[in-house]
């Protein structure tokens, strides 16, 4: 048999039809379901009355919309448009039957940090949302892609998209990472190397040393940004790693009913009761995805690790990247009209100069949030840098945890009370302001230090100017002020001073 | 879905690579429950002086504010049109505000769906040639391009000719304004017959808890 890639083997899994002369029909195992793309879809079956064909593989919770400032703002959004919206969906699950995390559900988060909690989200699975960074789940070795709202009506009443096969390129990230270099910079890198079209078209497997040393978070925030570089998604193959994230979830193989569908973290003081048995043979399927030895790729680029630094971008597009210790560039180290006419752009609307240091900029506010960097590795890794310093006196920042679980479990841990005593606002979960489609937005001509994943215009506000960095980059330049190297943490003032400021 | 086959109009040029679904469709715009009412949105932002005493009116140096442009059916942008945000919302507001087709060396891929499932021809051509017609709509707003879907061609009356690449089932729904789901229906044997198998996989069933 020939070798194949492990997209191919999940793709083939899921062929229901390959019609003569028509894209192939592929089945969808999971479709996660959020206010924003889905109300015209259930107005689609409504209309044609059709029904939903799989209650049992969606998923719907609220993130995109809900307020993060308190509980009792949640409870009643006060933006009308906002309310309908959500009201809407609750309406809408209740009425096809889809299991619903309501906005103080102990399960609720942002879409794409639910599925892993709960084990929803498995090695192999077809998984799709209206929302482009569904490659995040791609992390255990599922196919995980964005949709439109019509193909969710699709596959609300087919459980199945006609798709064109995509092509397969393997990303290759070899070696060890440095000290203060994460997962977050490591797809940085690589979208500033190939450009955000550079992957249009493509599956994109990351493999190598430095990917398989991992965590399943930092995994998953390198598959969820595989939109900003065109993929049609990303996949990490399934390992060890993988599998003890996934053991004794609250929807995984083997986890008795009734099982609370605890965090990894807390597992082991309360483990529910598993069906070994079970568990065992659904790695066993899981350990057949891998790709295989000798199998070939349309298209490969390795990177060595140990070369890698700390991103930031400069620009309104995530492929706008440079290092912390470069400058800004000039649109005159363009090699097109195309391009150079993009810079200008990108720095008149970012108000900066070429040949700036980037450690020079000055930041107004710090986002520390979103389906790429909103895990509990996250928060932990930003809450090491600013424990015992303070927020600058210039700067307002704020820490959203992605899911209710996150903030849970950061309550349990105390970090919670480092990010309140270092002068963040902590605040309830949703997606917030890495699009602002809730009250958290900046403000016309702010520059904000953001763990999210798009630095369009706008993006976080009309007029608002973000830079993408690194759980770690944002916690150091909320302290700072600036951007500043977290592979030289050390501040020119004391951890005293910094608290009497 | 509405059929279309050939279409001859005016087009806007809009010369801008990675032309996002952010900038197509402003985020405010997505809270909406309705499927239509997005034509006014299209572009908001740039469509609006963003500084000053005049900010909040209209860009009259912005194309779509030119009323030379007010017919244009056709949109003729850079590299990598509607990267970002899966928001099909994006398709419907170019849709809705009266384009028919956009002309760019490349698109994103889901916009390129989204594009597709509402109707809208994405033509997409060579650098060389999009710089051509970019220049021959800014030179001359009245400059009319013709699209020819079943010949798949770009044409205009200074003698351009360009071929277009397009999947040929892509080109049959839109030629014969097919509906996607029905299309799949044909196919509900199989599916049924699938199903019925791929429901015993417990290891890639999204609730696969033991009940």
């Amino acid at each position: 048999m020939a070798a194949k890639t492990m997209f191919e083997k999940v793709w083939q899994q899921h062929l229901v039809a390959e019609p003569e002369g028509e894209p192939s029909l592929l089945y969808i195992d999971l479709q996660l379901v959020h206010e924003v793309t889905s109300p015209q879809a259930f107005d689609g079956l409504r209309m044609t009355g059709r029904k939903l064909r799989r209650p049992d593989r969606h998923i719907a919770t609220v993130d995109h919309n809900v307020p993060t400032s308190s509980v009792q703002d949640r409870l009643v959004i006060a933006d009308q448009i906002a309310n309908t919206q959500v009201s809407a969906l609750r309406r809408n699950c209740a009425e096809f039957g889809i299991e619903f995390y309501d906005v103080q559900d102990a399960n609720q988060g942002i879409v794409h940090m639910i599925g892993p909690e709960l084990g929803l989200t498995k090695p192999g699975m077809t998984i799709v949302c209206g929302d482009s960074h569904t490659s995040t789940h791609g992390a255990f070795g599922a196919l995980a892609f964005g949709i439109g709202t019509s193909e969710v009506e699709h596959v609300m009443a087919t459980q199945t998209l006609p798709q064109e096969k995509p092509k397969t390129f393997r990303i290759s990230v070899e070696g060890e990472l440095p000290s203060g270099v994460t997962a977050k910079d490591i797809i940085l890198d690589i979208i500033g190397r190939i450009g955000t079209a550079g992957a249009t078209g493509y599956v994109v497997e990351y493999a190598g040393s430095a990917i398989r040393a991992l965590s399943m978070e930092g995994r998953m925030t390198v598959c969820n940004m595989s939109i900003e570089a065109g993929a049609r998604a990303g996949m990490i193959a399934p390992d060890e790693t993988t599998f003890a994230y996934l053991k004794g979830r609250r929807f995984s193989p083997g986890t008795k009913a009734g099982a609370p569908g605890l965090a990894s973290e807390t597992r082991d003081a309360n483990v529910p009761a598993i069906d070994e048995a079970q568990w065992s043979e659904a790695v066993a399927h899981w350990r057949t995805l891998p790709t295989d030895p000798g199998a070939t790729f349309d298209r490969e680029l390795t990177i060595d690790a140990a070369t890698l630094t700390p991103r930031v971008t400069w620009g309104t597009s995530p492929g706008m990247v440079t290092g912390i210790g470069d400058t800004v560039p000039s649109p005159a180290d363009t090699t097109n009209e195309a391009d150079r006419k993009s810079y200008e752009r990108a720095l008149e609307y970012m108000d900066l100069k070429p040949g700036t240091k980037m450690e020079e900029i000055a930041v107004d506010r710090v986002f520390l949030g979103s389906c790429t960097n909103a895990r509990i590795e996250d928060l932990r890794a930003a809450a090491d840098i600013v424990k015992g310093y303070h927020v600058a006196t210039t700067v307002s920042a704020m820490v959203v945890p992605g899911s209710q679980k996150v903030k849970v479990q950061a309550e349990q841990e105390g970090l919670d009370i480092i990010f309140k005593n270092a002068g963040f606002d902590w605040r309830e979960p949703g997606c917030s302001m890495c699009l602002g489609m809730n009250p958290d937005i900046l403000a016309p001509g702010e520059r904000c230090a953001s763990t999210s994943n798009r630095n369009f215009e706008g993006r976080q506000g009309r007029g608002g100017r973000t830079h993408l960095v690194s759980p770690e980059m944002a916690a150091a330049a909320a302290i700072t002020g600036h951007f500043t190297d977290v592979r030289n943490w050390k501040f020119n003032f004391t951890k005293e001073e910094s608290a009497s400021r | 879905m509405e059929a279309i086959k050939t279409l001859t109009a005016t087009a806007a040029p809009l010369p801008l690579p990675n032309i996002d679904t952010d900038q197509i469709i402003p985020k405010q715009f997505l809270k909406r429950i309705e499927r239509t009412g997005y034509g006014d949105f299209l572009f908001y932002d740039w469509r609006r002086i963003q500084e000053g005493p005049k900010a909040g009116q209209p860009d009259t140096n912005f194309v779509l504010n030119k009323p030379e442009y007010k017919d244009a059916k056709i949109l003729i942008a850079e590299k990598n049109f509607g990267c970002g945000s899966s928001r099909e919302h994006a398709a419907w507001a170019i849709h809705q505000f009266g384009f028919r087709v956009v002309i760019a060396p490349s698109f994103a891929d889901i916009f390129f769906s989204n594009a597709g499932k509402n109707g809208i021809i994405l033509a997409r051509l060579s650098e060389a040639d999009v710089e051509t017609l970019l220049q021959r709509s800014t030179a001359n707003p009245q400059h009319k391009i013709t699209i020819n879907v079943e010949d798949q061609t770009v044409t205009d009356e200074q003698g351009f000719r360009a071929h277009f690449e397009m999947d040929p089932f892509r080109k049959y729904c839109l030629v014969n304004g097919l509906d996607d789901i029905g299309l799949t229906l044909r196919y509900e044997k199989e599916l049924d017959k699938f199903e019925a198998k791929h429901d015993k996989e417990f290891w890639s069933t999204p609730k696969a808890a033991i009940a």
